[in-house]
């Protein structure tokens, strides 16, 4: 039982570096309808700018954190200014490929400014278990996890305040709403989405950092970003709340899964059919398939707007 | 002056409603289809056919399946590729484990495969739509890989899930050089291509264009949305089944099922994006320019490294080509975002004119 809460709460912890990364997306998605499949290319840029900064200029952490940033944001304003500026009022599907160029251009820039090698990231966190939950209940719980969590649920708050007490945070969401009625009340358009691809790319650089941390900064990175979709699907694109409660419920089954499923699977195949496969790597696909059988029953998503079609 | 339709009359119903109603484009396409069978086979060498006309070949195929999907019925996919290994190694399987099947029987039941697994994976297309759908495919695209490794029935308990595929022999004749297989290959292409063009334009096809265009109105007038879905799916499928067929018989002789990527679906997505989404010439269109594309890039890049003398970092090349890539898939969509297919009408019109101004 005790590996089981082991397992669980690993996932947890997991999940929640998940709803990190699909946080960049709801932002973006609700403040400008897109659907941006850069978001892992950001998470990468940003992660390997940081890595970079810090060992070419030997900068510290709190020397290269706003650099980047700085990077972040002006990336922020020239995607407003050179790929969505020019593509207002196409369809969304046309906004979603241009976000995929997007993705493979930022990814090759990446790599010729910073090299292709794998970095390592160090936030001065060790990935070791606590002690005295360890002692207490005999529970492995990762201190880097832990911290990671906490980060990430100071963020949804911030980001919380962000969007309901403040101007600014009031204008995006009359933007989600409806664009030209934004505007016809005097809310810049332009301006705001900078602004939201600026808080993206802020968003992007801590899921870059924590991942990096982890993981150590190289092109998988980008693949953390894939996992982030089905993570959206289950919480609902337009949710805050809906990518944190998603990426829990992805995180912590799909460790469950891997740790559980193929052995049960290989044994039932085995005894019954008498046909004898390793299933492991079920972690890989697992999240998808999930959420494809949970939009089946519910297309939405958790928490997501229901849509009615009118002709 | 020279494209042009005045003075042919049509004066029954069937050169009324013929694939090309314009002298000039059946020409055109007859000369092209005449070119690629007897003029490219005399003409190119063995590199041209391996490295360049039958990936391009093979491309067109899966785009055109794509397209049919996204273009013309609206439906978002990411999972081509897995769509392309079920048709590979079903096709494979098929000529393993039926003995004396012929091979465009099996590629036939490759592609059927493909299109009962773009069914199963098509379902979802029924509650949702948009990026929802479109993540729910990405499934397939990690799935399908997955099964096909780790299931070793598949690859016949080849150890790393390679599969090598069988020679080509149709009535004792085998088609082992490049040439031979660039032209089974272009039979098969230019023969669903036709297919394609026809389906497009006849009832199956509109509704396909009317549930894009608008899925609640089309249902108001009585189109039914699961069949047409579910027929594009299944269509589209088996279109890319039969690319996946012929990428592992014709093209590359061996494949793994790993090599059908996320990125490979990608790929054939940006043929659909350049080529123009809802146009079967811009299949070929797309297919041409992202299989020249990277050869291209490569040939100057070498080029110009070996006159400046500048030696770049190594994997220069690929990322230089991911930059390229990714900035014209922006440009496209910004100054044309409906391909190369709409630069092609619009030369035709200026055609219609040319030498006159007006």
């Amino acid at each position: 039982m005790n590996f089981f809460f082991e397992v669980l709460i690993g996932g947890l912890l997991a999940g929640v570096m998940y709803s990190l990364v699909a946080l960049g997306f709801v932002l973006i998605y609700k403040a400008s309808g897109v659907f941006n499949f850069a978001q892992g290319a950001m998470v990468f840029l940003a992660a390997l700018t940081f890595v970079g900064l810090q060992e070419k200029f030997g900068l510290p952490l709190w020397g290269a954190f706003p650099l980047t940033l700085g990077v972040m944001v002006l990336l922020g304003i020239g995607i407003e200014r050179v790929v969505l500026r020019p593509l207002v009022n196409q369809p969304q599907i046309t906004l979603f490929m241009a976000t995929i160029g997007l993705a493979f251009f930022l990814e090759g820039v990446a790599q010729i400014v910073w090299g292709t090698d794998v970095r390592r990231l160090d936030l001065g966190l060790q990935d070791e278990p606590i002690e005295s939950i360890m002692t207490n209940f005999n529970l492995l719980v990762s201190k880097f996890d832990l911290a990671a969590a906490f980060v990430a649920g100071v963020l949804v708050a911030v980001l919380a305040v962000f969007f309901n007490k403040t101007r600014i945070g009031r204008a995006l969401r009359a933007v989600a709403d409806d664009h030209q009625a934004a505007l016809a009340v005097g809310i810049p358009l332009k301006q705001i989405w900078a602004i939201v691809w600026s808080v993206a790319g802020f968003v992007a650089l801590v899921a870059g950092l924590l991942w990096g941390a982890r993981n150590g900064v190289q092109f998988a990175l980008t693949f953390v970003a894939l996992k982030a979709l089905p993570v959206l699907i289950l919480g609902g694109f337009e949710s805050v709340l809906g990518a944190i409660v998603g990426g829990l419920i992805v995180g912590a089954s799909e460790k469950l899964a891997e740790v559980y499923l193929p052995a049960l699977m290989s044994e039932f195949l085995l005894k019954h059919y008498d046909i004898s496969i390793n299933l492991a790597g079920i972690e890989g696909w697992f999240a998808y398939m999930l959420a494809l059988v949970f939009l089946l029953v519910r297309p939405e998503g958790l928490f997501g707007e229901r849509h009615i079609d009118r002709v | 002056m020279l494209y042009r339709e005045s003075g042919q009359f049509k004066t029954s119903y069937a050169a009324d409603q013929q694939l090309f109603p314009i002298l000039q484009d059946r020409v055109a396409v007859l000369a092209l289809l005449a070119f690629a069978l007897v003029g490219v086979p005399l003409v190119a060498t063995d590199y041209w056919f391996t490295a360049i006309l039958m990936p391009f070949l093979v491309f067109s195929l899966a785009t055109l399946g794509l397209n049919i999907l996204t273009g013309y019925a609206g439906q978002l996919s990411l999972g081509t590729a897995a769509f392309m290994a079920v048709g590979a190694v079903a096709a494979y399987n098929f000529q393993l484990r039926v003995p004396g099947i012929p091979i465009l029987v099996s590629f036939v039941l490759g592609g059927l495969s493909a299109a009962a697994v773009g069914v199963l994976f098509g379902l979802p297309s029924l509650r949702i739509k948009g990026f929802y759908l479109a993540v729910a495919t990405l499934a397939a695209q990690f799935f399908i890989p997955w099964l096909l490794v780790k299931v070793s029935w598949f690859s016949n308990y080849s150890s790393s899930g390679v599969i090598t595929a069988q020679p080509m022999v149709i009535a004792g004749f085998a088609f082992d050089t490049p040439v031979r297989k660039y032209l089974l290959v272009l039979v098969i292409v230019a023969v669903m291509a036709l297919a394609a063009k026809n389906m497009v334009r006849s009832r199956v096809g509109r509704a396909w264009m009317a549930v894009r265009d608008m899925d609640v109105a089309a249902s108001v007038i009585g189109i039914r949305i699961m069949q047409t879905k579910l027929i594009a799916f299944a269509v589209s499928s088996f279109y890319c089944g039969v690319a996946g067929a012929l990428y592992a018989f014709a093209y590359l002789g061996s494949v793994e099922p790993d090599g059908f990527n996320l990125d490979l679906s990608f790929r054939i997505l940006f043929m659909v994006i350049i080529g123009g989404v809802g146009s079967i010439l811009g299949s070929f269109l797309g297919a041409a320019f992202i299989t020249l594309l990277p050869i291209l890039l490569e040939v100057i890049l070498t080029d110009v490294t070996a006159m400046t003398g500048i030696s770049l970092p190594p994997g220069f090349i690929s990322m230089a080509q991911l930059v390229v890539f990714g900035a014209l898939i922006i440009f496209f969509l910004i100054v044309e975002p409906h391909g190369l297919a709409r630069l092609w009408q619009i030369g035709k019109e200026k055609l219609r004119l040319w030498p006159f101004p007006h």
